[in-house]
């Protein structure tokens, strides 16, 4: 069972966003990045699945040099090779969607995963886009998975409900939480993935974005609103009640 | 004059309102609005929210590969400048789908939308809320998808949409086997106007009743921090925040939250915000419109039954 797992590189949640001088980019100086959350839980499903059928699991990364940290970091966790598919950052999805198809096409791969949104960028694009670009079935925002017989077996999930969605292999699944709970690095793991060279490749065809920042800005900061005492519950609840009906326009 | 293709998601007949939502946002784009359906029930109230004709392929359930080769049906008759989705769950596995295949740009998650010079802008929040982009799609359909309440739903007062009937390859890779309702009749976080959330303040799984209580009596959908589902409490599909599902409700009632970065990336968007805690430093409070510092074991019953009284009136 052999997995491609694509893996994006995002600021830490935790990180402060602050806004490059071309107000149309993000300022890196300082930030600190992270393999983006629901792509570990992709990872792990399928260091899951190797563990348990044998095989391969190549992570691919588009993205500037530092994306090697976080392949790296999958290394680590029990991926066996690691691709980096040089390209600048950008805000065209379709364009990462196909260096990575392209990529892809060459590895051989039972499962190609994602996680269902890049932590930051908030797309929720290219897994679906190389779903269509390889013509693979996907299936989206999956909490739990089960692959035997050629098939996977998925539960998506939708608005208040789940979904039960059989698909053959070759097929794309997207990570949602709720998958597994990703396992860390073991000292043995940065030890081995220390020995296991990334290839590092440039798109093939370069393709023209046509998505394209405009501008980057910070919300408006909140004003902070009242605050009242509620060590009288009655009387906080009554203008609790007031605010909902009166600003809301709520009941 | 502009033509804009929007999908409408259907259920039980009647159209979703991030799709409606995403039909009143289209009219403001172009003046040729058109839909697709897979269920012709509802040319009507198509019509009567501004689309002139009606897409419809008898497509069944939603399975992806289906309603992608049956919007691109749609596309090529309709020839359109811009295709909306609700970004409803299906809206967003669909339009990338398409995008790929129509070799189109995306713009996700937007709450707002123009023509600018004949392109299509539309601002989205990134990094969860912590920025808003501006970006512009250049190709020929753009895609956007909408974010569920940051469009009005507006009716435009047309008669029942025409009909047009197309054909789409039904060969589906994938099959759908079932539909889980885990939780029949909860209301979903997505297009909640209302979200009631507790958090660890609630000290235990069997306290979170204290918080559905007052969401059932003010017609809320149950929210939650992460911290909460982490402990098991209350499935995932409730968490709100950078790792949960990013709301805009009208209103959002944070109960015994403190605020942390990860939850407020998810919920400050909301249009009115009300935060109940003890600890007045909580940060929840900085982005709270009324913030109450308070118990909330004797805050939330009171408003809940203040609730209940209104609604009996
Ligand atoms: C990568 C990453 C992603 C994350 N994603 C998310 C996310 O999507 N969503 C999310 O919510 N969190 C997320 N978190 C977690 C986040 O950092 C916080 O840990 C979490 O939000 C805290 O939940 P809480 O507010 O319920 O708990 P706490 O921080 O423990 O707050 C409990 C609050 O309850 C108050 N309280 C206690 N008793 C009472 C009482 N009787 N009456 C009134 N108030 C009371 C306390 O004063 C306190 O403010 C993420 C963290 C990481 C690292
Ligand atoms: N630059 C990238 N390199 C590799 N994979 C990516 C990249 N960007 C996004 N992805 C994958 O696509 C998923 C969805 O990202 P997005 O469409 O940006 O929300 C991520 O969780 C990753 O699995």
């Amino acid at each position: 069972m052999n997995s491609v797992v694509c893996i994006a590189q995002v600021p830490d949640t935790e990180a402060r966003i602050k806004i490059a001088g071309d107000g149309k980019n993000i300022d890196e100086t300082g930030l600190k990045f992270i393999v983006s959350p629901y792509d570990e839980l992709a990872l792990e499903a399928a260091i899951r699945l190797k563990e348990a059928q044998g095989g391969d699991v190549t992570v691919i990364s588009f993205g500037p040099d530092r994306v090697q940290q976080a392949l790296r970091e999958c290394l680590a966790r029990g991926a066996t090779k690691a691709i980096h598919i040089k390209g600048d950052a950008t805000p065209d999805s379709l364009v990462i969607a196909k260096a990575l198809a392209a990529s892809i096409k060459n590895v051989p791969h039972d499962l190609v995963f994602f996680g269902k949104q890049g932590v930051g960028t908030d797309n929720s694009l290219v897994g679906p886009m190389v779903a269509e670009l390889l013509g693979y079935p996907q299936v989206n925002v999956v909490t739990h998975l089960e692959v035997a017989d050629g098939k996977a077996i998925a539960h998506r999930e939708i608005e208040g409900a789940e979904e039960v969605i059989e698909a053959p292999l070759p097929a794309v699944i997207t990570a949602q939480k709720g998958m597994n709970e990703p396992r860390y690095a073991s000292l043995k793991g940065i030890m081995a993935a220390k020995k296991i060279a990334i290839d590092t490749q440039t798109p093939a065809e370069a393709a023209t974005p046509s998505v394209t920042f405009v501008k980057l800005e910070l919300p408006p900061e909140k004003s902070g609103g009242r605050k009242i005492d509620g060590s009288d519950p009655a009387a906080a609840a009554k203008e609790i009640l007031k605010y909902i009906r009166e600003e809301a326009k709520a009941l | 004059m502009a033509t804009i293709l929007v999908f409408l998601e259907t259920r039980d007949g009647r159209i979703r309102k991030t799709s409606l939502e995403a039909l009143s946002a289209a009219r403001k784009l172009g003046d040729d609005v058109v839909a697709f359906a897979n269920d012709k029930a509802v040319a009507a109230e198509a019509g009567k929210f501004g689309a002139k004709r009606l897409f419809v392929a008898p497509a069944g359930a939603y399975l992806t590969e289906t309603f992608t080769s049956a919007m691109q049906k749609a596309a090529e008759q309709a020839k359109p400048a811009v295709i909306l989705f609700g970004g409803t769950s299906n809206g967003r596995d669909l339009a990338p789908r398409l995008a790929a295949r129509l070799n189109a740009g995306v713009a996700s998650d937007v709450d707002r939308l123009e023509m600018s010079d004949g392109k299509l802008r539309a601002r989205r929040p990134v990094y969860s809320g912590k920025a808003f982009a501006t970006v512009e799609v250049s190709s020929t359909p753009a895609i956007a998808t909408t974010r569920p309440n940051a469009f009005p739903v507006e009716e435009a007062g047309g008669g029942a949409a025409e009909v047009v009937e197309i054909t789409a390859s039904s060969d589906s890779k994938a099959r759908l086997l079932e539909t889980k309702s885990p939780e029949a009749g909860e209301m979903s976080i997505a297009e909640a106007d209302i979200i009631v959330s507790g958090g660890r303040g609630l000290k235990e799984a069997a306290n979170f009743s204290v918080v559905r209580d007052l969401a059932h009596a003010i017609n809320g959908a149950v929210g939650a921090s992460r911290a909460v589902v982490d402990a098991g409490w209350i499935d995932h599909q409730h968490q709100v925040g950078q790792t949960g599902r990013v709301v805009s409700p009208n209103l959002y009632i944070a109960c015994g939250i403190s605020g942390a970065i990860q939850h407020l990336a998810g919920m400050t968007s909301s249009k009115h915000i009300v935060a109940i805690n003890k600890d007045a430093e909580a940060p929840i409070f900085r982005v709270a419109d009324l913030g109450v510092v308070g118990d909330l074991f004797q805050i939330v019953p009171a408003l809940t039954e203040e609730v209940k009284k209104t609604k009996a009136h």
